[in-house]
């Protein structure tokens, strides 16, 4: 229990509060990246890098 | 020597680094006179030869080379920059071999207590974090310099940034191996598992990573192929994380600054936490993203297969990212903390076993239409071999984290079973794959002197391995199960001594397991050697040849 209310107890709580879902939120924004179709040819482009070199 | 076309002149880096070690090492003469232990004035000497040696070495280098710095490209080609890869990759099989030797020694004291013959300086205590940091600092270390430096050139088409930089890490990171080895057989340890180096080398260590971090970024940053390859975000990953760990887990207050001895900031219960936040990110973030970096670049490659699944690699890295750095309270089940973060440590354990897999199957399944090679090439079977220790490992692992079950297994030799299955078997053989890879391709050769030679090394460390951690499977279950054992009126059934006269059969399979795998190394470093001194060099074909692929 917070007696006193400041600007560091609200931003603490406020950070408390919501990383749970942002962190959730940027994880799902990762994978839909991960799997949206048009990004499809340029990731088998990426998956063949380390054969053309030089 | 001087060219009438150009005149000549020291860079910037090359008079600032010279000035700064000049004055190092006056600074460290003063240390050492002031010194208020043996120790202290040991590594006070150490670092004052060092910097004078640096400092010739810096001149010497100059006056030696041309007026212009080495290009950045050759005939529109890249201009690699191998020096500093092969001198970490020596340097890896040289301190691989020492690991793996103390490693031995410490494993026959414990069978054979005799053995540490009353001297202080080889105690087993001492010897321990010797070994541990040996292997996974050192060897495991130089392995990820050397292969950092090579893939991410390699995969960014471009030169290693810096001149002189790219020599300061590697050269550094092995001087502060010398300084942290050295002081654990003097007695200087901070006492925390993997961060035993005491303040003045943990300074060292963090200017060196600081020039690390910047290396890797400013070559990816200068990179000519638009996209970053996965194996650059884990070595990314990699780096920044055990930056951020160092940092955390040391701020400790010398007691004087001519003296060895420290004492961290927070003690207790928080000193624990964070200790084991830092602990097993170590091994979340430099036996696991590091070596991940290297199964995604160097198994494609010698497989000449692309990635399975490049969706299901950045999956796994952003998985692992969000999910390892909460893993750690697993080493503290059952002691003063809380409770609730005892749970939570343990679900982040178990959780992390999904992007572990799907790792791992990416890994295995970058060989679909090539697993034939893995009956011709020896290499490429220790590679996948590697992969499927990682699977394994990381399984034993999270289910090692569940409380009930390691009310059972902590504190028992099944512990060090897991960490070794996971250190011989993932990152040893990862490693070693890596290294018969990497000594042909930096220095411009064939390939290696001997493929039948790598096939004994394979079977040879296999065999240890499987002995290794099947002994110690059976030891610490048994140990565990001794210790919990009641008699009818409740007393324990067994003294302690008892239980630890138990497990000496077990102990001497051990050392026969690590015997093994150190004689694979030996074979290793001669087919190495043989490959650099008498292999067949590559002949370099003409630009114009070079298929447009």
């Amino acid at each position: 229990m917070k007696a006193i209310l400041t600007v560091h107890n609200l931003a603490s709580d406020l950070v408390t509060t919501i990383w749970t879902p942002a962190f959730v939120a940027i994880f799902l924004a990762i994978i839909a990246y991960a799997l949206w179709p048009r990004n499809k040819a340029a990731f088998d482009e990426a998956a063949r890098l380390p054969l053309r070199e030089e | 020597m001087s060219q009438p076309s150009m005149s000549k002149s020291m860079t910037v880096g090359e008079s600032g680094l010279a000035a700064l070690f000049a004055v190092t090492a006056f600074l460290c003469v003063i240390a050492a006179a002031k010194a208020l232990d043996a120790p202290f004035a040991f590594h006070a000497s150490l670092s004052a030869a060092a910097s004078l040696a640096a400092v010739f070495v810096i001149l010497n280098r100059y006056f030696e080379r041309p007026a212009a710095l080495p290009p950045a490209e050759i005939n529109g080609r890249p201009n690699y920059n191998m020096g500093p890869i092969k001198f970490s990759a020596f340097m890896a099989m040289f301190w691989g071999i020492a690991g793996f030797l103390v490693g031995l020694i410490i494993a026959s004291q414990l069978a054979w207590p005799a053995l540490n013959f009353d001297l202080p300086w080889i105690s087993f205590g001492r010897l321990r974090p010797l070994h541990t940091s040996a292997v996974i600092f050192a060897f495991g270390g130089n392995v990820l310099l050397a292969t950092s430096f090579y893939v991410v050139q390699k995969s960014c088409h471009v030169r290693l940034a810096g001149y002189l930089a790219p020599w300061f890490v590697v050269v550094g990171y092995n001087f502060f191996i010398l300084i942290a080895g050295t002081g654990y057989l003097l007695g200087v340890t901070q006492g925390k598992e993997y961060a035993e180096p005491e303040w003045y080398s943990d300074l060292w260590l963090t200017i060196v990573w600081v020039v690390y971090l910047l290396v890797f970024l400013v070559t990816i940053i200068k990179r000519k192929e638009p996209h970053i390859f996965v194996a650059n975000w884990f070595y990314l990953a990699f780096i920044v994380t055990i930056a951020v760990l160092h940092l955390g887990n040391n701020p400790a207050l010398p007691v004087s600054v001519f003296g060895s001895k420290s004492y961290i900031a927070w003690g207790g219960i928080q000193d624990a936490m964070f200790q084991w936040w830092y602990g097993h990110n170590a091994v979340g973030f430099f036996l696991t993203a590091g070596f991940l970096a290297i199964m995604y670049y160097f198994i494609p490659k010698r497989a000449e297969r692309p990635i399975y699944s490049y969706r299901l690699s950045i999956i796994h890295f952003w998985a692992l990212i969000f999910l390892y750095i909460w893993a750690g309270p697993h080493h503290l089940h059952y002691t003063a903390l809380p409770d609730w973060t005892q749970t939570l440590g343990m679900t982040f354990s178990i959780m992390l076993w999904m992007p572990s897999w799907g790792g791992m199957i990416n890994g295995l399944m970058t060989l679909s239409g090539a697993w034939d090679k893995l009956r011709t090439d020896p290499v490429l079977r220790m590679l996948v071999v590697s992969v499927a220790f990682y699977g394994m490992s990381t399984f034993e692992g999270p289910m090692m984290s569940i409380k009930v079950v390691n009310s059972l297994s902590h504190y028992t030799d099944w512990t060090i079973g897991h960490v070794h299955s996971g250190a011989l078997g993932w990152v040893g053989f990862v490693s070693f794959g890596a290294l018969y890879c990497l000594v042909p391709w930096a220095w411009n050769r064939k390939g290696l002197y001997s493929l039948k030679l790598v096939n004994w090394h394979f079977w040879i460390a296999t065999l240890g391995i499987v002995l290794y951690i099947s002994a110690m499977w059976v030891s610490g279950i048994l140990q565990g199960l001794m210790w919990r054992a009641y008699t009818s009126l409740g007393f324990l059934e067994y003294s302690f001594i008892e239980t630890v006269e138990a497990m000496h059969p077990f102990y001497i399979i051990r050392a026969a397991g690590g015997g093994l795998f150190l004689i694979g190394a030996l074979i290793m470093a001669y087919n190495l050697w043989m490959t650099v001194r008498a292999g067949e060099a590559e002949v370099q074909a003409p630009v114009a040849l070079q298929p447009a692929e």
